[in-house]
């Protein structure tokens, strides 16, 4: 069906269509719309999932667990310091493979309050063990939170993934939205190490280095499986409903001398600089990341890459330009830090970011050095 | 592109307004996007909302800077908020207001949407509602045809004075 | 009693709040701080009051305010508290929290300060639900209400916040609500006056979570009161007294109906739902009433 949509919406309705068994959530800006549409559908009827208002993120994520290692779908949603609170029990849900999808709206950390985008609050869950995909549009975000169950319950990842999306740049904005119904493109969940009474075993027992050793190179060995299954997600996905996703949403960047790089809703932007800067003579591109664990190849040999970065690792550098430049070490990268705490990034901006590059320099946008 | 900025009062319906705008529009058979900008409102703070317009696909997620078209659901802004800024060349403003206003440089266009909402008692919680009425002015002016703003509408509320008011804002918009 | 007169007139929140008009959590505050004065410290997670304050570098207050993690106001007023004590001020620590911050996710640093005896007076201002974020359902909010998360009425009964308080047998502990404010005002001043934690629970209604005008938050308090809904009472080193508004109530209630009936949130509550709040208030009021007489 096609109709418009915020991004927010259009988790929720992706959620429905999905049809886990529990959904526990906590509200907070910019996600609450997510909570509430799904809290409705549930009271309406028209979702047939136990919906629990739990009293903490703490308490959501743990709640996911609980559900989840019966064998049943769910999901959650948060931002910011919810995921933050989450932390923990993230690492718990990734450690004990268990296939939880979050929506995770991106939004910028305390203290000062701020609600408005960043991406820090996910980078800084990067380590947990969780598949991480950023989405762009209304649509991606509807489309790749199905993609999400589908490559979170497949047999050889059995790891949580969040989707993240750019508080109120994306969360809030309407866009137009097509939804469908997944049928079996998402197969029922079977979890192999489900807790069954008929066959008991004991859960997150004291665990010796040897074997918790193997675990962990389980949940590396998932992530390593991981791109494959994406890969196959996002084929089947266009094959079945006809549009079509990849690890790296490319624009013009066959022939491109430079190249930007970015994650979300910037990256869309990113593309209507680069037309900018074409009309001028300029050979731009894009690279818009999707996955961000498991890291996607980047092809970027020959070009300079300007990459914006909307989250800081203090005393290092842009976490997006770190990943980039510990995968390849001899990339040419100009680190424009930008967007924090929902700073507006115009198209021009970027425009002028590629313009006024310095390859190997790191920039503060707004910030008078 | 054609670009639009709402000004309201937070629970005055500027966010709803800009939705059905994009809604009309895409009925229309064009892309919209509509997004509101959140500061820490609350009850009664002036918001802003913005609608684009266009037949491409939309890429552009930040603010809108110079806007054709300008709606002010709210006089009472105006003393406090440059609603003038960055329009276009050109550009329209249309304000909610009984009284003709003058401003230098733009064209304006006044309808009292708060009477019309008034004349078909569509209040809410005792205050009137705009965000429909409104529909009915921008079909007047152009911007989206009778049909979708009417099915717009219909799409978001049951209530059938939201229509009446939004026709009755057609009529009476001198463009 | 204190008379109306004699509340100071300074005032340490601004008139420049960006509140919701009628808005009676930041009335609430006003009298806070007119009795606890200047030299004071607010300890605020995150809510409606996070919000009001304006944005930096502005503040609608004239003392400091700190801004906590929403899990955390507690355990930040322990760590104030103690800090102060050890270099010989007598600063007083309030913390200012929703009753999303205080039954809900910070439920375990309240109960942790009370425990430790953390010297601090911990407000809980109550609007029934998350202001901050819309108005989804809290611990606190009633049965019957509507909220985003509870759009058919909350099915849960609301969480007596104020016996989990009170099996930590705290020097201080009341309720109050603006639409009294001599009341609240004394309360504040008692609570500041007694050595060790101290607890005020205040309801305070909020124009668009209840779905009432502007005007009528404070009459929507008073009939809180006249109704049982909501009793003022203190309890100071475990002796329980009713406080003259609800002694008042508790001879001629008001009926239930005329309190819900003023609230968009309770529209279409069923007559079980209304009974079983009918209930509740009964048996609320004869335990406190069986406390004050001694017979518990
Ligand atoms: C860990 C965390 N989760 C969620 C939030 C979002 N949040 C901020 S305030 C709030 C609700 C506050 O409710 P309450 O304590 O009742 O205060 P009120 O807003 O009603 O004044 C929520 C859910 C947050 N800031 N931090
Ligand atoms: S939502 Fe309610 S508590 Fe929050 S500022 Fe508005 S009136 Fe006050
Ligand atoms: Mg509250």
């Amino acid at each position: 069906m096609l109709t418009v949509a915020t991004g927010n919406k259009a988790v929720a309705a992706a959620v429905k269509a999905a049809k886990p068994a529990v959904v526990a959530a906590y509200p907070i800006t910019p996600q609450t719309e997510i909570v509430e549409q799904i809290a409705e559908y549930v009271t309406s009827g028209e979702m047939d999932a136990r919906y629990i208002p739990v009293e903490s993120e703490h308490s959501a994520m743990t709640a996911c667990i609980g559900a989840s290692i019966t064998g049943v779908r769910s999901f959650t949603a948060t931002s910011s310091h919810g995921l933050l609170y989450m932390h923990e029990m993230l690492h718990w849900a990734a450690g004990a493979r268990l296939p939880i999808v979050m929506a995770n709206v991106n939004r910028a950390l305390g203290p000062g309050w701020n609600v408005w985008a960043e991406h820090s609050d996910a980078f800084s869950q990067r380590d947990t063990g969780w598949i991480q995909i950023f989405v762009g549009t209304v649509q991606e975000a509807y489309d790749t939170t199905l993609m999400a169950f589908r490559i979170a319950e497949d047999q050889g990842v059995l790891l949580p993934v969040m989707v993240n999306l750019d508080g109120f740049t994306l969360s809030h904005i309407m866009q137009s939205l097509e939804t469908l119904d997944p049928g079996d493109y998402i197969p029922p969940l079977v979890l192999p190490h489900r807790i069954d009474t008929e066959n008991p075993a004991g859960y997150g027992t004291l665990t010796g280095p040897a074997d918790y050793f193997k675990f962990r190179w389980g949940m590396e060995k998932a992530m390593r499986t991981a791109p494959s299954v994406i890969r196959d997600a996002e084929e089947e996905f266009f094959r079945r409903f006809g549009r079509r996703y990849g690890p790296v949403e490319e624009y013009l960047c066959e022939d491109a001398d430079v190249v930007v790089v970015a994650l979300g809703t910037l990256g869309v932007e990113a593309e209507v600089a680069v037309d900018l800067l074409r009309k001028e003579g300029i050979k731009a591109g894009s690279m818009r990341i999707r996955w961000f664990r498991p890291f996607p190849d980047l092809d970027v040999a020959g070009r300079d890459l300007v990459v914006l970065d909307r989250g800081y690792s203090f005393g290092f550098g842009g976490v997006l330009s770190d990943s980039i430049r510990s995968r390849y070490p001899s990339a040419s990268i100009y680190s424009v830090v930008a967007g924090l705490g929902g700073q507006e990034v115009t198209y021009d901006d970027i425009a002028d970011f590629i313009r006024d590059r310095k390859m190997g320099e790191e920039y503060w946008f707004g910030v008078d050095a | 592109m054609f670009e639009i900025r709402i000004h309201s009062r937070g629970g005055q319906g500027g966010v709803t307004a800009a939705r059905l705008l994009a809604m009309a529009s895409f009925l229309d058979k064009k892309h919209a996007t509509a997004a509101p900008f959140y500061g820490a409102e609350r009850r009664g703070a002036p918001v802003v909302s913005f609608v684009r317009i266009d037949d491409q696909q939309i890429k552009i997620y930040s603010q809108i800077r110079s806007p054709n078209l300008i709606i002010v659901l709210d006089g009472s802004i105006m003393d406090s908020v440059d609603v003038l800024q960055g329009i276009q060349p050109g550009g329209t403003v249309l304000i909610n207001s009984p009284h003709p206003v003058d401003l230098p440089n733009v064209n304006v266009l006044t309808i009292d949407l708060t009477g019309i909402a008034l004349s078909v008692n569509l209040v809410v919680a005792g205050s009137p509602i705009l965000n429909t009425p409104v529909l009915g002015a921008l079909a007047k002016m152009g911007v989206i045809t009778r049909e979708s703003a009417e099915a717009a509408i219909r799409g978001m509320f049951t209530d059938e004075r939201n229509v009446q008011a939004a026709e009755a804002a057609f009529k009476e918009l001198i463009v | 009693m204190i008379r109306m007169a004699e509340i100071p007139k300074e005032e340490y929140l601004e008139k420049c709040t960006t509140a919701c008009a009628g808005c009676t959590s930041s009335l609430t505050l006003r009298y806070v701080l007119k009795a606890a004065g200047p030299d004071t410290v607010l300890v605020v997670p995150a809510c409606c009051t996070s919000i009001l304050q304006g944005t930096y570098p502005n503040t609608a207050f004239s003392v400091p305010v700190y801004n906590i993690a929403f899990a955390a106001a507690a355990a930040c007023a322990s760590g104030m508290s103690e800090a102060f004590s050890s270099i010989g001020k007598k600063t007083n620590v309030i913390v200012y929290a929703g009753d999303g911050g205080t039954v809900d996710i910070g439920i375990q640093a309240l109960s942790g300060a009370l425990e430790r005896g953390t010297d601090f007076l911990y407000i809980c201002y109550d609007n029934e639900a998350y202001g901050n974020t819309g108005m989804q359902r809290s611990g606190a909010t009633p049965m019957g209400a509507r909220t985003t998360t509870t759009p058919g009425g909350k099915t849960d009964a609301k969480k007596d916040i104020d016996r989990i308080v009170a099996a930590h047998n705290i020097p201080y502990q009341a309720t109050a609500t603006p639409a009294y404010p001599k009341d609240l005002f004394d309360k504040v001043k008692t609570a500041l006056a007694t050595p060790g934690p101290s607890f005020i629970h205040v309801l305070a209604p909020c124009p668009p979570g209840w779905r009432i005008a502007s005007d009528m938050s404070v009459a929507v308090g008073k009939m809180a009161v006249k109704t049982g809904s909501w009793v003022l009472w203190e309890r100071k080193y475990g002796e329980l007294s009713i406080s003259a508004p609800s002694k008042g109530a508790m001879k001629k209630r008001a009926p239930l109906r005329e309190y819900l009936s003023l609230q968009g949130r309770f529209k279409g509550i069923s007559e079980s739902v209304v009974n079983e709040l009918e209930q509740s208030i009964e048996k609320n009021l004869a335990r406190l009433a069986k406390e004050e007489a001694g017979e518990c």
